[in-house]
């Protein structure tokens, strides 16, 4: 069991003859009428990183709940580190940590004082406790606010406080929900290159996120939810296979409607056009798009364009195919506060 | 062992962040100190009272020094979230809620020492029995703090756990034979009594410092204890039931 976030090294990819540390089968959760988790499956291999993206009240934290022992599934089974959580919630806490999407530390506790805490509940003495929470305070850059109340930390150093607090017993595996939202981009950053750094040291990592960027750029697998069903799960160059090939742009105008798109279509049959928001068109096409063509077209009809812009392939177009959402409604929905 | 550290860490932690701090201390010097005197002045009859009145004062100090804080450390802490990673904790849920009550117990037995030991230099206290009103202490400081817990987890706000708790409380301080005999109460009123776990910890202290006990002691330390347990299973249940969905 390796823990500590020292070592530098790649990430390795999973390895897929390694047994499933979590192993999930078909698990439901109803809330009443409402079903927030339908039959859903999957696996998560030791030491690897996995995504689970999906917009508010796709059923991410209660999933994330039911592995954890924080509530319990209707149906299906939970194993995590071959022990069978679903009829005995608490069998595998002592493997796991959590580090939940808002930061519930002790405000009246210095970021000391909390660490020490969280580790005593794992039943570490008091030097290696002691010891381990110096450690995290100084890897995380926290050191000089050790002796302060955590009610005094800002949002960031309470993010980072929260997931040390997550690793302070050295778990197998860590829960990661929402670890960047609501922070600034400096924390985030840095945040990323924790968990990073965390993932590289070999810790299994289950990680929830309606960032899509940062889950391509830290996951090994994906899945996406959507309406509590796992829609797609695979690794992140297997999900972007099918959009490597295919040349994208977003052409900004001063005025572009449903009408323009309908013009451009049929002055250009060889592309297709997208209107994705007010005054943006996206152009797909299978073969090189050239910006030039497009561009004067447009002015000829008395279109100012402002920006051409060429989209390189990523996980943002595949979910927004798989899933039909488009990933700034995600990012919006989870700004104004309507939550999971 | 692991699970001690845990436990015994839990107690340590909210007896810093919460029991501790000076309103609380000064309320807890205060209120048993205030009772008695009020009480005594209303009593008007001179020292003598004194053996009177200390079963209902140290019962009062016991009762609020337990109940009052379960609002906070229980409810307040389940609404911010911190509750979760004591359930995230590799412990059993009991030990984890026993630890949680521990430090309102020892603030509760705490408390009551303040009336014994004014009591010492107020009257002789040579016929007082302590080894009953030690365990009557001890005893009736958990049935209280259970009592707590029991209301502290059935709300989900801290406002409803304060007001329900003084509905309960309050009607509990005089219907429980604390200043007056049961047997003085209007006589549909008196059943009433006995649904409250106090007045068996109230009825061992009348026993154990004036002699003058309703019940068997023995009987009165059985009820006390299985309020202790019931209201304990209860409050677990509840946690079950509504905390882990």
């Amino acid at each position: 069991m390796v823990s500590t976030i020292e070592s530098q090294e790649p990430a390795r990819a999973p390895d897929q003859t390694l047994q499933p540390f979590i192993d999930v089968t078909n698990l439901t959760k109803k809330f009443g009428e409402i079903t927030a988790v339908n039959d859903i499956s999957f696996s998560v291999c030791q030491g690897e990183l996995f995504g689970f993206l999906g917009p508010n009240g796709a059923g991410k934290t209660t999933t994330i709940n039911m592995l954890i022992g924080l509530a319990r599934p209707d149906t299906g089974g939970i194993q995590i580190g071959g022990l069978d959580c679903s009829r005995n919630p608490k069998a595998a806490q002592h493997l796991i940590g959590v580090v939940p999407d808002e930061s519930n530390l002790y405000p009246e506790l210095t970021g000391f004082d909390n660490l020490c805490f969280c580790a005593a509940l794992y039943g570490m003495g008091k030097q290696e406790r002691q010891a381990r929470a110096r450690e995290l305070l100084e890897t995380f850059g926290l050191a000089e606010a050790a002796n302060r109340k955590f009610a005094g930390y800002s949002k960031g150093m309470k993010r980072k406080l929260t997931i040390a607090a997550g690793i302070i017993h050295r778990p197998q595996v860590l829960f990661l929900d929402e670890p960047t939202t609501g922070i600034d981009v400096a924390s985030a950053r840095q945040i990323r290159q924790l968990i990073a750094d965390l993932h590289h040291a070999g810790t299994t990592i289950f990680l929830t996120t309606h960032y899509i960027e940062e889950a391509e750029r830290l996951c090994d697998r994906i899945a996406f939810i959507v309406n509590g069903r796992i829609v797609q799960v695979d690794t992140v160059a297997n999900l972007l296979q099918p959009v490597q090939g295919r040349h994208r742009m977003v052409i900004t105008t001063d005025n572009a409607g449903a009408d323009l798109c309908e013009s451009l279509a049929s002055a250009f049959p060889q592309f297709a056009f997208e209107l994705v928001a007010e005054g943006q068109v996206r152009i797909t096409s299978d073969a090189p798009l050239r910006a030039g063509s497009l561009v004067r077209w447009l002015e000829d009809q008395g279109v100012e364009v402002i920006e051409a812009r060429r989209l390189q392939a990523s996980l943002e177009e595949v979910f927004v195919q798989v899933t039909g959402i488009e990933a700034q409604v995600m990012q919006n929905n989870r700004e104004t506060g309507r939550n999971a | 062992m692991k699970r001690w550290i845990a436990f015994w860490n839990i107690v340590l932690k909210d007896m810093r962040a919460y029991y501790l701090k000076p309103p609380n201390i000064s309320w807890g010097l205060l209120f048993p100190i205030a009772w008695t005197g009020m009480f005594f002045m209303r009593s008007g009859r001179g020292l003598e009272s004194i053996l009177e009145l200390l079963p209902g004062v140290v019962t009062i100090s016991v009762l609020f020094g337990t109940t009052s804080m379960l609002a906070v450390t229980v409810t307040f802490e389940k609404r911010t979230r911190s509750f979760e990673r004591l359930l995230l904790a590799p412990i059993p849920l009991e030990l984890l809620m026993f630890a949680k009550t521990g430090g309102a117990i020892l603030f509760g037995v705490t408390n009551a020492l303040i009336p014994i030991i004014l009591a010492t230099f107020l009257a002789n206290l040579s016929s007082v029995d302590w080894l009953i009103v030690v365990p009557a202490v001890v005893l009736l400081a958990f049935a209280s703090t259970f009592l707590g817990l029991f209301i502290a987890v059935s709300v989900s706000e801290v406002f409803e756990a304060q007001t329900f708790s003084n509905f309960v409380r309050f009607p509990m301080m005089f219907l429980c034979g604390l200043f007056f005999p049961i047997s003085d109460l209007p006589v549909f009123l008196r059943p009433l009594s006995y649904l409250f776990p106090v007045t068996y910890g109230v009825d061992i202290l009348h026993g154990a410092i004036r002699q003058e006990n309703a019940l068997p002691l023995g009987l009165d330390f059985l009820i006390i204890a299985a309020f202790c347990v019931a209201l304990f299973a209860m409050s677990l249940k509840n946690i079950h039931r509504k905390w882990i969905v």
